[in-house]
């Protein structure tokens, strides 16, 4: 099972162990195990319904909101197992944001937007707030476009542009880890291109899983990629080598279009 | 073919009669209005806003007292029914959704919306009115209240429950605590729906007349103490009307048409915030 094994080369910030996720009666991951590798970018692909967002929504203990979800098993994140109970699950997802498929800016200001989150954990005066605004904008390549309409509604910017501003608000926190939910699968392809530009720019401080459907963004921006399918992990490996020689016999029906 | 012009047929028919339907009841409410305004607008005056309700047999007159009191009892039923409404809304979307006693509160909230006017205001007054020794502005508030109060939670309930979840999982995303997430982000995403329910509810307790017949009763004279009981349009409207002297039947018309502007003003402006809204 070597192809299981936690392929990291560096240091494994998330490392995850026989992680079993059940809706109500359903189990929606068997045994999972694998490893998140810090400042990588980690994708998960696979078919509708593989599990692979079930397990993304683990990572932040995003399941918690729905009575009826729950997991089993190990995530451990700096020597905590954040599936438990005592977990603050707050500060679970301040140290592990996520951005979704479709862009959710708050009912509130551009600047608000960003502020929000960080009011939450941090006391700033108003001109380190001003600063810190900037700043997730820059990272999130949005300042030039927003720098003038920051005290206008997040919901009146473009789809690509409110999408950029969910990953502002998201790394504005500081977080360790960005978890993205197929955050492109509701942009037309420019959009897209400018944010897969940002992942590439973002691993450098911040460690990233995506969730993708589309196979050419997984080889495109990912170090390492994991496919998934029925709930279990298939294969787990560098993504030049899982999309050029993949061990499964699965791994190479996915990615050669004969199913999913 | 035959079954063709039998559709067509059964279609026309179909069409009359809810024609038919709409018109019948767009006459009743065009005949009401139209008699409210033509009696109405004659007794409007000067001296209706600035004097107070006459004593039986005296001239003129108006009804400064009772429209003070009615202000003073509705407004007060705003600001008590407001945020008790929307934290209970808040509470049966965002906290509550699969609880037993959500489920109850839910229950009672329906039946609450339900409940003749008249019940409410015999409640009040026999929890305060007979208990604390008189009549009062304060009790109708709070009989107003138990009838605006249901109407405000539902609509917040219902309208927190139109935010798409995905807005409530990325407030939570970042790490906000769950009443941060209601009331910084759904609340907000929603404020325009949950303005027009309380909007709404005061244009319904506006002109209710039971429940402040049994609580704040009527006073022929201007007072703004809600500790005493004091004078208001319903009532004043129920009373003149049934008079034997013209000039209060007159004030009556006045009053009652008073009230329909100022339902139907509530109600326009609650459409347009809402449609605002919408078309952002």
């Amino acid at each position: 099972m070597s192809a299981l094994e936690p392929t990291a080369d560096g240091e494994a910030i998330l490392s995850i162990r026989d992680l079993n996720f059940f809706y109500g009666d359903f189990r929606g991951l068997k045994d999972v195990s694998l490893d998140i590798a810090k400042n990588q970018v980690t994708a998960f692909i696979g078919p509708s319904g593989c599990g692979k967002s079930t397990l993304l929504r683990t990572f932040n203990r995003m399941y918690d909101l729905y009575p009826g979800q729950r997991a089993e098993g190990q995530i451990n994140f700096h020597g905590k197992n954040l599936l438990d109970k005592k977990q603050d699950v707050n500060l679970v997802r301040a140290k592990i944001g996520m951005v979704f498929q479709k862009p959710t800016p708050f009912p509130m200001t551009i600047y608000e937007n960003i502020a929000f989150g960080v009011r939450l954990y941090e006391k700033l005066a108003k001109s380190e707030m001003d600063d810190r605004v900037e700043w997730a904008l820059r990272k999130a390549a949005m300042w030039q476009e927003a720098k003038d309409k920051l005290q206008q509604s997040g919901l009146s910017l473009s789809g690509g542009q409110q999408q950029r501003l969910c990953i502002a608000r998201t790394i504005a926190v500081k977080p360790e880890i960005v978890l993205l939910d197929e955050p492109t699968s509701a942009l037309d392809p420019i959009s897209t291109a400018k944010i897969e530009e940002l992942i590439d720019e973002l691993k450098n401080d911040y460690t990233i899983a995506i969730v993708t459907h589309n196979m050419q963004q997984a080889a495109r921006i990912s170090d390492l990629t994991a496919f998934m399918y029925l709930g279990e992990l298939v294969e787990f490996g560098k993504t030049d080598s899982l999309f050029v020689k993949p061990q499964k016999k699965q791994t190479e029906d996915y990615i050669t279009g004969r199913f999913g | 073919m035959q079954l063709y012009s039998r559709r067509v047929w059964t279609n026309r028919i179909g069409i009359a009669l809810s024609m038919g339907a709409m018109l019948f009841g767009l006459l009743a409410l065009l005949w009401i209005l139209w008699t409210l305004f033509y009696n109405g607008f004659s007794a409007l005056s000067w001296e209706f806003f600035t004097e107070d309700t006459p004593a039986p047999g005296s001239e003129g007159g108006g009804l400064r007292n009772a429209i003070v009191g009615s202000l003073m009892i509705v407004g007060m039923t705003t600001l008590v029914s407001t945020p008790i409404g929307i934290l209970a809304g808040i509470y049966l979307a965002e906290f509550g959704t699969t609880s037993k006693f959500a489920a109850m509160t839910r229950f009672v909230t329906d039946i609450m919306l339900s409940a003749p006017s008249i019940v409410i205001g015999l409640f009040v007054y026999a929890l305060m009115v007979a208990t604390l020794g008189g009549f009062s502005g304060w009790a109708g508030s709070v009989a107003l209240s138990l009838i605006a109060v249901p109407v405000v939670v539902r609509t917040t309930e219902n309208m927190l429950l139109l935010v798409p979840t995905a807005l409530r999982e990325a407030a939570f995303a970042v790490g906000a605590p769950r009443w941060q997430v209601s009331l910084k982000v759904t609340l907000r995403a929603v404020k325009a729906g949950v303005v027009t329910g309380i909007l709404l509810a005061i244009a319904r307790v506006t002109g209710e007349t039971a429940p402040l017949l049994f609580t704040a009763l009527n006073n022929q004279f201007y007072s703004t103490d809600m500790s005493q009981p004091m004078g208001n349009l319903p009532v004043v409207i129920f009373q003149f009307a049934m008079s034997p002297y013209e000039n209060w039947v007159n004030l009556a018309w006045g009053g009652a048409l008073l009230i329909a502007l100022f339902v139907l003003g509530v109600n326009i402006l609650a459409r347009v915030l809402f449609r605002k809204k919408s078309t952002d």
